[in-house]
């Protein structure tokens, strides 16, 4: 199975509150909470590095949780707020001429 | 709870400035008669203060920012802070007159995901519009800007403002809004100008006409229930504080002058001489505001009006004291419900005052 990688989208508002990513989408204008764990992906979605590779390296040297649970709930995570045109989601790095990303707000 | 009142919630316990409106300037080519703004240029914020001041409110929590004025257009560095605004990635809002918006700047505001835009339209009839801004053609352009916004994806609101000189024709704006797929937000709020000037005060629709204003079914989802007679305030309500200002929002003047409203000019710091945090945190003026409870209020505990009144404690201000009535409340009390208004009825104060803002989606 290939790699996944996934980039913030610029068209959201977004802001740390108390501990807590608050996110809402310009596109439909559905307002989001974050947790520790959700923001932690938020915050890696640099386009760049495979989600595989968050979630190896900053959610389970972080958290309490096996790889493949941790894996399953970000790929979860990852296809709602992409659903919602909070984060773009692509089979190559973001800047790739190959890259194909789903969806385009 | 809805996740919005849920960080509201937050942001008030944590002592979080959400919300700021900032006027980029007060230059306007318009004249709206019942303008409360000085036009005259007395020394903006360049680019660099408010770069500065934009990245103090992202590090301060602010998600919420409102860019207005004035008209924001006259700033040549407009494009440029709403770029550097969204980098911040504020939840922005503009307000406009719209008559500087072509194609190509509805194209930009849409790329750069402003969540919504918001232009005043006084009446459907260009002659009644036009002169309320002493502009000629203002209408026409205010509603081409409004399709251009539109065909670019963005959501716009119009804003009727209500006065003598247009108080008929809200019907009229609102076919106007569903024609171009806008929201609609009427307001029959004239207040004193920012100088503390009076004189726009006259332009206030009377109050019969407020009576068929909370009467009328477009404006007003439930009159019923609007209109109802109010409860008797429970301990929540005297435990309660006013609204938003100086709590989880507040107002910046392209001077810098920080209030805890644009309806409420105290003043409580100036950005240029102390950081946007230390004002907000360390203010003595934000810090009295922050401590007015329902309970505390002059005459308004006694009043019946006390738990459903919309109160305004910066138009109390503009009357003299914070902690007074806000007449313009009193009287929309009173015309909203037929009860009579503890200052009203006692007669401390009778200004023929209106401020009520119902939102409704066109």
């Amino acid at each position: 199975m290939g790699e996944t990688y996934i980039a913030r989208s610029t068209a959201i508002a977004a802001r740390m509150i108390g501990g807590e990513m608050m996110i809402m989408s310009a596109v439909d204008s559905t307002f989001f909470t974050l947790n520790e764990v959700a923001t932690l992906i938020w915050q890696s979605a640099d386009g760049q590095t495979p989600l595989s590779e968050i979630v190896t390296k900053r959610i389970c040297e972080d958290f309490d949780v096996t790889p493949e649970e941790a894996q399953r709930h970000a790929g979860q995570f990852v296809t709602e707020l992409a659903q919602h045109g909070i984060l773009l989601v692509s089979d190559q790095p973001f800047g790739s001429t190959t890259s194909s990303a789903s969806p385009t707000p | 709870m809805s996740l919005l009142s849920e960080m509201n919630e937050k942001a008030l316990a944590l002592g979080i400035p959400l919300s700021v409106h900032l006027d980029l300037t007060y230059r306007c080519n318009e004249r709206c008669i019942h303008c409360y703004l000085d036009h005259d240029d007395h020394g903006e914020m360049t680019t660099a203060e408010i770069e500065d001041v934009l990245t103090q409110l992202a590090e301060a929590g602010v998600f919420f920012l409102t860019f207005s004025g004035g008209e924001v257009l006259l700033r040549r560095d407009f494009f440029h802070l709403v770029e550097y605004a969204r980098r911040l990635l504020f939840n922005l809002k503009i307000k406009t007159n719209g008559v500087m918006i072509g194609d190509k700047e509805a194209r930009r505001l849409g790329e750069l995901g402003v969540e919504q835009v918001q232009l005043s339209v006084y009446s459907h009839r260009p002659e009644v519009h036009d002169a309320i801004t002493k502009l000629p053609g203002s209408l026409n352009r205010t509603v081409e800007a409004i399709r251009r916004l539109k065909s670019h994806g963005l959501k716009v609101t119009i804003a009727n403002v209500l006065m003598t000189a247009n108080s008929f024709d809200n019907a009229g704006v609102i076919a106007l809004a569903n024609e171009l797929g806008a929201f609609y937000t009427v307001d029959p709020t004239i207040t004193p100008k920012i100088d503390g000037s009076l004189s726009p005060l006259a332009l206030r629709i009377p109050g019969h006409e407020l009576h068929r204003v909370f009467r009328d079914p477009q404006l007003v989802p439930n009159v019923e229930e609007f209109c109802a007679a109010p409860s008797p305030p429970s301990q929540d309500v005297m435990d309660g504080y006013p609204c938003s200002a100086g709590h989880t929002a507040c107002y910046i003047s392209p001077y810098g002058d920080v209030f805890p409203c644009v309806q409420f000019p105290l003043p409580t710091g100036n950005v240029r001489q102390q950081s946007f945090l230390d004002i907000w945190q360390r203010s003595p003026q934000m810090a009295e505001v922050r401590s007015i409870r329902a309970r505390d209020l002059d005459v308004c505990p006694s009043c019946a009006h006390l738990g459903t009144c919309t109160r305004c404690p910066g138009l109390a201000y503009l009357e003299g004291n914070m902690r007074g009535p806000s007449s313009a409340d009193c009287e929309k009390s009173v015309q909203r419900t037929g009860i009579p208004a503890a200052n009203i009825s006692t007669g401390m104060v009778a200004l023929p005052h209106v401020l009520v803002q119902i939102q409704t989606r066109a």
